[in-house]
């Protein structure tokens, strides 16, 4: 009896959907990306807010993965990808066509800690690669200590926590501790998921965060924001000129900014272990991969809403945690941009 | 007068519809298979860079480097093993002695009452059981692994820091997870154990435990068995609950209180952002061992039901 009654009603019920789906396909068209998760939280914003401007456009983004993204984007499933970490040269030359990396905001990965009564740590490079290589075992190692003069710290042994799935946050890290420490890139190296020598495995930054608030004495590593949302302790990490910088948006431009005018042309650049007394070290960009080339109108419909984020949308990364590209850098991109057909 | 179509059809020769009945259900019974195969073939082609690269020893070696693009299975399929172990351990005596309890000991209403409590259980997402082992059962063992290692440190099973997360705390919540299957197959099984049979025994002067030792147990045991087979292929394929708390580091390790890792949870980890076709390969050929040893588990089952079913009759 429901059977047939739901039956029925089926072909109103479809003829509705097919209204309400051709109103908006005769307007809208549809850009689809997948990609890095890293950026998700700004990408949805602007994703969001540029159908305000131009309702026509709608842009789906899903954020399965840098790796992900790279793989669709390399098999134009998609119309752009987004990654944390640039396509290597092997990875661009498998592609058919010409793919740009387009940096769209900056993001600092911030180091933080869970130690009772402690609440200020500071850190340079080697002694963080020795933590996370177990070389240092207790946190009142030497090596901490002497970062730390007055500092009570405590001889309980450290529990280090790391991801456990590929990231675009790992790659920033462990992309820093290979060019601090010799040790680090022997052992472990660099990549979106590495060998770790020591720790355990958090799913996510949010695993993470969990896994150091629960543990007394642990160790780990999530984007800027996840510190601040859960109220974790970070360190300050001393960077090139030898100051301590604890991370903000601020310090993640300047860290941009330090590297500016050493931007190759295809925007692919690390920026970890940047120049400059505010840089803070471990920061990275983010970037959209699209290709020159595009189909139909996706070019100038790609081109419209770049134009859009290059001035309008950077104004919305601070609030989400995300550190707006240095204005020298936007103008190389607005560059770029005008470069996709 | 007319008859209804369907009487018509019945009229006709019967061969007929018995035919394209058997034609039918064959079709579906082939469909089945037919999916189990093409699951395996699909696995085994895109797993092909991996046995091509590793071989064989792909199976038995522990390095997990996906920087130096060398990988190993060992520590997945052992994590996988000794949890879905430990929690069968745990499961299977707790799930029995509530079985009978609910079927032999309890009043009918309170065994109707807890029995849906149990299934209800069962209906629980495990991304929430996951979240409950994070929140109530890691500090808990935590609390308890420095005891532990203290009174039981002389074996290598109750060695290493106390960090809460690790096998045994996935043991433990795999056994939360499957218990409930246990106890409520087992209890309705027992349930339909006849009950002249139960009454002879008590005439014949049995207590309650040689009535279940002696009468239900081997009446029930073919389907006892596959309750436990069934609770075992689920702790096997587990997968967002262990990873929440098993520490998801490959290392094999005998100690329960280190962290390790499992076949499922490497899947759900580090496919997303695998960029490598070796490496794509390597996590499809682990998903290939764990399909092959859920058919071994499930074949093993099977044999002892048979046995089981053999001897009884």
């Amino acid at each position: 009896m429901t059977t047939r009654k739901t039956l029925r009603s089926f072909p109103a019920l479809a003829l509705a959907m097919a209204v309400a789906a051709g109103g908006t396909a005769m307007a809208a068209t549809t850009l689809v990306g997948t990609g890095a998760s890293f950026p998700y939280p700004i990408y949805s914003k602007w994703f969001d807010e540029y159908q305000k401007v131009r309702p026509d456009v709608r842009i789906n983004y899903q954020s399965i993965g840098s790796g992900g993204g790279i793989r669709q984007i390399t098999a134009r499933t998609v119309d752009f990808g987004a990654s944390d970490g640039p396509m290597t040269s092997a990875q661009l030359f498998a592609v058919d066509g010409k793919i740009l990396h387009l940096p769209t905001v900056l993001g600092a990965v911030v180091v933080v800690f869970n130690l009772p009564g402690v609440d200020t740590l500071n850190l340079d490079g080697p002694t963080l690669a020795d933590i996370f290589l177990g070389k240092i075992r207790g946190w009142n190692d030497a090596a901490i200590a002497a970062l730390n003069p007055g500092v009570a710290l405590p001889a309980n042994p450290i529990t280090v926590v790391h991801r456990s799935d590929g990231s675009g946050t790992t790659f920033c890290l462990v992309d820093y501790l290979s060019k601090v420490s010799p040790a680090w890139l022997r052992t472990a190296g660099k990549g979106t998921a590495v060998n770790w020598p020591v720790g355990l495995g958090g799913k996510g930054n949010e695993g993470v965060a969990g896994l150091v608030k629960q543990t007394p004495y642990a160790i780990g590593y999530v984007e800027l924001i996840y510190a601040d949302q859960n109220h974790l302790s970070y360190a300050a990490i001393r960077n090139l000129a030898g100051k301590f910088v604890k991370a903000n948006t601020a310090a993640v431009t300047a860290a941009a900014a330090g590297t500016a005018s050493s931007m190759p042309g295809d925007f692919r650049v690390s920026i970890t272990n940047a120049a400059g007394d505010d840089a803070y070290p471990i920061s990275t960009y983010t970037w959209l991969l699209v290709y020159q080339a595009n189909p139909g109108n996706k070019g100038e419909i790609l081109k419209g809403f770049l134009r859009w984020m290059l001035k309008d949308g950077q104004g919305m990364a601070g609030g989400l945690g995300y550190a707006p590209l240095p204005d020298s850098v936007n103008g190389m991109v607005a560059k770029a941009v005008e470069t996709i057909r | 007068m007319r008859m209804s179509p369907s009487v018509l059809a019945l009229a006709g020769p019967r061969w007929g519809a018995d035919d394209a009945f058997r034609r039918m259900t064959l079709a579906f019974g082939l469909v089945i298979v037919g999916l189990a195969v093409a699951m395996g073939g699909t696995m085994a082609v895109n797993s092909r860079l991996a046995w091509r690269a590793f071989g064989l020893p792909f199976i038995w070696t522990s390095t997990w480097d996906p920087v130096a693009e060398v990988f190993g299975a060992w520590p997945f399929i052992w994590g996988t093993l000794v949890s879905s172990a430990l929690a069968l351990s745990v499961a299977v005596p707790l799930g029995l002695g509530t079985a009978v309890f609910l079927a032999e000991v309890a009043p009918r209403r309170l065994s109707d009452a807890a029995s849906f409590a149990i299934e209800l259980l069962a209906a629980i997402p495990t991304v929430i059981m996951g979240l409950m082992g994070i929140f109530i059962l890691v500090p808990l063992v935590r609390w308890a692994e420095p005891w532990l290692a203290r009174t039981l440190g002389f074996l290598p099973f109750f060695r290493g820091a106390p960090y809460g997360v690790g096998m045994l705390t996935a043991g433990l919540l795999l056994a939360f997870i499957i218990l409930p299957y246990i106890v409520s197959i087992t209890r309705e099984i027992m349930l339909t154990v006849p009950r002249s049979l139960r009454e002879a025994a008590l005439g014949l002067g049995a207590t309650k435990w040689e009535v279940v030792r002696l009468v239900v147990f081997p009446y029930a045991r073919s389907g006892v068995t596959g309750a436990v087979f069934l609770a075992l292929g689920r702790a096997l394929g587990e997968t967002m609950a262990v990873t929440m708390v098993i520490g998801n580091t490959p290392k094999v390790s005998l100690s329960l209180l280190e962290p390790g890792y499992s076949m499922a949870a490497v899947l759900a980890n580090e496919f997303a952002e695998a960029s490598s076709d070796l490496y794509v390969h390597s996590l499809v050929a682990i998903g290939l061992v764990l399909f092959g040893i859920t058919i071994v588990v499930n074949a093993i089952a099977r044999l002892m039901i048979h046995r089981a079913t053999v001897r009884a009759s």
